[in-house]
């Protein structure tokens, strides 16, 4: 067998694997409520396939054949465990397999909703749902994910067989929540998505191209989102706001990686295609009803690009949304982010009284917080203590452009 | 598949079980609750617990009982009571445990039987 059949074989196994990971790994553990269960065998039929389309060539239709491979190892497995355990998830594999033979031309259905809400399931560790999202709907490596998660490869398989465990003992319902519960429980697998998105975007400090896959797996998770569940204007909000901060991935840094704030960006380097669907992908969001944070953050950023056609940034719009956002969800990153608005748009004294009135024991460690502070004390001439809230904010870096970027501000304060 | 609600209350809810001006609307919560539980079906045992100051610790260290007077853990809120319902899944389980009355003031942890294989 020549070389460029080998070639063809593995090709065609690779992009089964991109097509239809996800929706065989959410068929197969919907059914059986055992993900570990399910990637097992889905690696085993995709290693089968590559020995077996070598010999007997591509099949016409790879998913279903990997599907029927991997269904019968599940099967096989449970029939081995039926006598002491439960059997009933191995009999619905079987009734199903019947019920796919009679109707053949029918593609299987599509359980991938169910596998986001139950990575993203209220039972399950908040640290780990982002992890367990990109492993299981993705196929992401677990050592990749490790390393982007700042902890070892071990570490983060444990922490993963853990909540797969969980998922499996505790009997986590694979399903789409009743409409009561839909709003609250989409909220969590958007933030899951949104995890992983500032994840890639911590990471791109760092060592560029593992951080810049994951945003791209987070931009592709909203987006399956959005397939899934086309009338949820908050999910909409979470693919513009990635997209309004993607399109500004190559004016953030100069090309000797120093770090370029928002107010100081070129924006002829920002991405008008991106910047263009987003739009597009707001204003659908905002014409339904049920406004939610990732609207007016995604609305915020949207305020920010009209510097994109005035030249300078409409505070007074941005501090309003900020206002509305600060009362849905008043997180520290909303309630800095709001102080900063006020510092620029109505003066240096209102942005110190919305920093001193935030009333969240986590913000003494907080590096935008410091940041924020610093440059507003800046400004209103405060210097000793600016310079304070400087060396603050730097110690609590962890990025060196970051660091190198405060230090530059603390001196130019100094300087005027 | 079964799981245990272990029922964590207070101090001033374990109190107001014997008396006092909260005993009957304590009382009548959880005979609600159990109305709701028995007549779904749910319910497959369980049992209100004395305080913790009757409670006894053993473990036996070097062949030796070690006897301690107290609960295993002293922790603000107390083990008050345990159930053990019949459901489907684990989401179910919470849904019940949501109209639990101590998950208003207490907690309640969920967690499924161990099933000897």
């Amino acid at each position: 067998m020549g070389k460029s059949q080998d070639q063809d074989v593995a090709r065609a196994a690779e992009q089964a694997a991109q097509h239809s990971y996800s929706r065989l790994v959410a068929y197969l553990s919907s059914r059986t409520g055992d993900l570990a269960a399910a990637e097992d065998a889905l690696a085993d039929a995709f290693q089968r396939a590559l020995q077996t389309w070598r010999r007997s060539g591509v099949p016409d239709n790879p998913e279903a054949w990997l599907l029927v491979v991997a269904r019968n190892r599940l099967i096989d497995g449970g029939r081995k465990f039926t006598v002491q355990k439960n059997a009933e998830p191995t009999i619905r594999l079987i009734q199903e397999e019947a019920e796919m033979e009679k109707n053949q031309d029918q593609a299987f259905p599509d359980d991938r909703l169910k596998l986001l809400f139950v990575c993203a399931h209220p039972a399950i560790d908040v640290a780990i749902r982002t992890p367990l999202m990109l492993q299981t709907v993705l196929g992401v490596q677990a050592d990749r994910i490790a390393s982007a998660f700042l902890v070892s490869p071990p570490t983060m398989g444990q922490r993963l067989v853990r909540a797969k465990n969980k998922i499996r003992g505790a009997k986590i319902s694979f399903e789409v929540p009743c409409r009561d519960q839909l709003k609250v429980r989409l909220q969590a697998v958007l933030e899951t998505i949104y995890a992983a998105y500032g994840t890639g975007w911590n990471d791109l400090t760092g060592c560029a191209s593992q951080g810049q896959d994951l945003t791209e797996e987070a931009l592709w998770l909203a987006r399956l989102v959005i397939d899934l569940l086309p009338d949820q204007p908050e999910a909409r909000g979470l693919l513009a706001l990635m997209l309004y901060c993607e399109s500004r991935q190559a004016a953030r840094r100069s090309t000797d990686n120093t770090y370029i704030p928002l107010s100081e960006q070129n924006i002829s380097l920002w991405s008008e295609p991106m910047i263009i669907e987003a739009e597009q992908l707001l204003a659908a969001a905002l014409r339904e009803s049920g406004i939610g944070p990732f609207q007016l953050e995604a609305s915020i950023q949207s305020a920010h690009c009209m510097r994109l056609a005035t030249g300078r940034n409409n505070w007074c719009d941005i501090i309003q949304i900020y206002d509305r956002l600060a009362q849905l969800a008043p997180t520290a990153g909303v309630l800095i982010g709001r102080a900063a608005a006020l510092g620029e748009g109505e003066g240096p004294q209102q942005g110190l009284t919305a920093l001193q009135n935030i009333d969240l024991k986590s913000i003494r460690n907080y590096q935008p917080f410091w940041a924020v502070k610093a440059d507003i004390l800046a400004k209103s001439g405060q210097l000793r203590e600016a310079d304070q809230a400087y060396q603050k904010a730097i110690d609590l870096s962890e990025d060196k452009a970051i660091c190198a970027y405060l230090q530059l501000k603390r001196q130019h304060a100094y300087g005027s | 598949m079964n799981y245990m609600m272990m029922i964590f209350e207070s101090d001033d809810a374990m109190e107001s079980r014997n008396g006092g001006p909260n005993t009957e609307a304590y009382w009548a919560s959880w005979g609600a609750y159990h109305s709701a539980l028995t007549e779904a079906g749910v319910i497959t045992g369980g049992n209100a617990l004395q305080g913790k100051q009757t409670a006894t610790t053993l473990r036996i260290t070097d062949g030796k009982r070690q006897v301690q007077d107290g609960p295993y853990a002293d922790s603000k809120e107390q083990l008050g009571g345990y159930m053990v319902f019949d459901c489907p899944d684990l989401d179910t389980a919470l849904d019940w445990a949501a109209k639990c009355p101590a998950a208003e003031y207490g907690a309640v942890e969920v967690r499924p039987v161990h099933k000897s294989e």
